[in-house]
């Protein structure tokens, strides 16, 4: 089973703001794809999306995210995730403005 | 324009205090987020891709300057300085912030505005006919009877639990603008044998991922048996009506499965039940009512400022010949202002622009404005002569585009830029076809047109009943689009037919040129639309056109 599992990152939205966040290793929400947990066990997968869940007052709707390994941290692997990293293409409104450099 | 009495008032002000306390229990962690989301989304409060998103009725698409004022207040405050007009005549702010939704809400309530039923299985925001009370061919002002329908469904106790939302929508000429057919209930007024106005009924009808033509099930009902007729088609939907599965939920799904003969059966039966249990009490409010709709004093003025303007300027020209349609009052017009800018975001309209449109209204339009399902701004009594500053306003603040009911004028839904559902883009498609075309100056040489675009199955971009439809679909993880050719939202609706495979993002806007080419190639003439031209020769030429002789093979 473990052969087979694709790797994810836990991701979820700001309770408050709504934004875009992911589960980091040290138990932290960034607003980066690059800096969240790669999660390469499908056991460790749903550990870490039960941690997510329980913290009703951060964040909302947590799941797992298909991912893939990159040079500078996880890439993700979906286009729905890919637009979620920077925010709509119409605007340069969400992540794309507020964190120009990334 | 109808005036919230207090009852309304006191109604949306309690609403509005419930759903601060329950935004302030949600924050401190009294509610999860099980318990709020249902709480949250009564109050039209979605969780979309990037941010929350609030979904504003504006009922029957109908609002005075003051109201849009307030819109533009909230852009400003709350959001990124705009708001998204959608095929629902409502407006959506893409970016609110969960602690000021309250705030918000407190602000709609002070112009008489809210977004109660603006989500869950409730009747929705009553629609109608962006034309409504100013067009030349109008029976009556359907509006009074949707504020009736408004007032009627909103909180009813029987009707907040439905197996599904429900729509409702309302026209008041012959000619459809309302898209009735593709609607739960669809209300097309008429008359009878003696003149008297009344209501072709049409039940069943739905866009989404089983689309539907909605059946007549009366052909004339008496204006006075408007609410317990709906209430006895409301009442036959909450008993059959499918709990067990959602995708056979909607009232279509029922009349399928029911058969139209034994649903008009049971309706009317409900009905006979029903009837008598209205005392008057709903005739004298829509006589209430409709004094508050009553058309303005019209100006009365010479037009030749208009028709200088008309030969001197070609640009007012062409404006004019796109934009305007025929008011009831020879002397006066009805303009849309073009949401659609090449390249801008359809239905997109900065704080700006709605300053800009509630001066004009408030100017030039008797405090007059609607929002259409095609997701542009009407302002339906503009005097002629008042037409040429009302255009040259428009232009300096980007609203000046001639082009409704030409190419650039596309439906499209918020699509996978902010859409949690959606399962594609629809947006950037839309821009894209707009500045193609514009670049090789062939929009006005195809004409009339109309171009729907949906970025998932739901199909809120209407691309069922577009002459071109395309919908957005993920194909393996990559965004695949589906044409569709020769659907129709008015008094002959039709459904529109796949082309066959779909196309790949960059691929979509060039198979869109191959069709329209294929059209000029073959039309009889340049009076013979897109539509009336694909109902004459059918798919054949256009599949071949998309995918060669043999691929048109492969997908017959």
């Amino acid at each position: 089973m473990a052969r087979n599992f694709t790797p994810k990152v836990v991701t979820a939205n700001r309770l408050r703001e709504g934004d875009v966040v992911y589960l980091t290793a040290a138990d932290t929400w960034t607003p980066f794809h690059h800096e969240a947990e790669l999660i390469e066990d499908e056991a460790h997968a749903q550990m870490r999306l039960l941690h997510a869940a329980a913290q009703k007052l951060q964040v909302v709707g947590a799941y797992l995210a298909d991912a893939k390994a990159g040079p500078n941290g996880p890439e993700p692997t979906h286009f729905r995730e890919q637009f979620r990293t920077r925010g709509p293409s119409n605007y340069s409104h969400g992540k794309q403005a507020d964190h120009p450099n990334v | 324009m109808y005036d919230y009495t207090d009852f309304d008032e006191a109604f949306v002000r309690a609403r509005v205090a419930q759903f601060t306390d329950q935004v302030n229990r949600r924050l401190d962690g009294s509610l999860t987020e099980d318990e709020f989301r249902p709480l949250r989304l009564m109050n039209g409060l979605y969780l979309q891709l990037h941010a929350y998103m609030l979904r504003v009725a504006i009922p029957y698409g109908t609002l005075n300057a003051r109201q849009m004022r307030q819109l533009a207040h909230i852009a400003d405050t709350w959001d990124k300085g705009y708001g998204h007009f959608t095929t629902r005549q409502n407006i959506q702010f893409n970016w609110p912030k969960l602690p000021d939704v309250p705030a918000i809400l407190g602000a709609l309530a002070d112009v008489g505005m809210h977004a109660i039923q603006t989500s869950g299985n409730c009747v929705r925001n009553v629609t109608a006919d962006h034309f409504a009370g100013a067009a030349a061919d109008e029976i009556e002002d359907p509006r009074p009877y949707a504020e009736l329908l408004r007032q009627w469904s909103t909180d009813h106790p029987e009707f907040q639990f439905l197996p599904r939302k429900f729509k409702i929508a309302i026209s008041g000429a012959p000619a459809d603008r309302a898209v009735t057919a593709a609607h739960d209930i669809g209300l097309r007024m008429t008359r009878n044998a003696a003149g008297e106005p009344g209501f072709q009924v049409f039940v069943g009808g739905g866009l989404g991922r089983t689309p539907m033509i909605a059946h007549q099930v009366r052909d004339f009902l008496p204006v006075a048996d408007l609410l317990p007729y709906v209430e006895a088609v409301l009442s036959v939907y909450n008993t059959l009506g499918r709990r067990d599965n959602k995708y056979k939920a909607r009232i279509k799904i029922t009349l399928f499965e029911t058969g139209k003969a034994e649903l008009t059966r049971l309706i009317e039966e409900r009905f006979a039940e029903l009837r008598p249990q209205f005392g008057g009490a709903d005739q004298a409010l829509l006589a209430d009512i409709r004094a508050a709709f009553a058309m303005p004093a019209l100006k009365t003025a010479a037009t030749a400022p208009f028709e200088q303007a008309y030969r001197a300027d070609p640009v007012f020209r062409a404006w004019a010949d796109r934009n305007l349609a025929r008011h009831r009052d020879a002397d006066h017009a009805i303009v849309t202002i073009s949401l659609k800018a090449h390249g801008a975001t359809p239905g997109d309209a900065t704080s700006a622009q709605m300053r800009l449109i509630a001066e004009l209204a408030e100017t030039h339009g008797h405090d007059q404005i609607r929002i259409s399902h095609e997701q542009n701004v009407i302002l339906p009594h503009v005097h002629k002569s008042d037409l040429p500053g009302v255009h040259a306003a428009l232009v300096k603040a980007g609203l000046g585009t001639a082009n409704v009911g030409l190419l650039s004028d596309i439906i499209a839904c918020p699509g996978m830029d902010y859409c949690s559902l959606a399962t594609a883009r629809s947006i950037p498609v839309a821009q894209e076809l707009a500045l193609h075309f514009q670049a090789l100056q062939l929009e006005h040489d195809v004409g009339d047109l109309k171009i729907k675009i949906s970025g998932c199955i739901n199909a809120c971009g209407h691309h069922h009943v577009g002459h071109i439809g395309i919908l957005g679909l993920d194909r393996a993880g990559v965004e695949n689009y589906q044409i569709t050719l020769g659907g129709d939202g008015t008094e002959t609706a039709t459904i529109g037919e796949k082309t066959g495979p779909g196309f790949a993002y960059d691929e979509i806007v060039p198979a869109i040129e191959r069709i329209l080419r294929t059209y000029i190639a073959l039309r009889t003439s340049a009076d013979e639309t897109f539509l009336q031209a694909y109902r004459r020769v059918g798919m054949g030429p256009f599949r071949a056109a998309l995918y060669g002789s043999e691929g048109a093979q492969d997908a017959a």
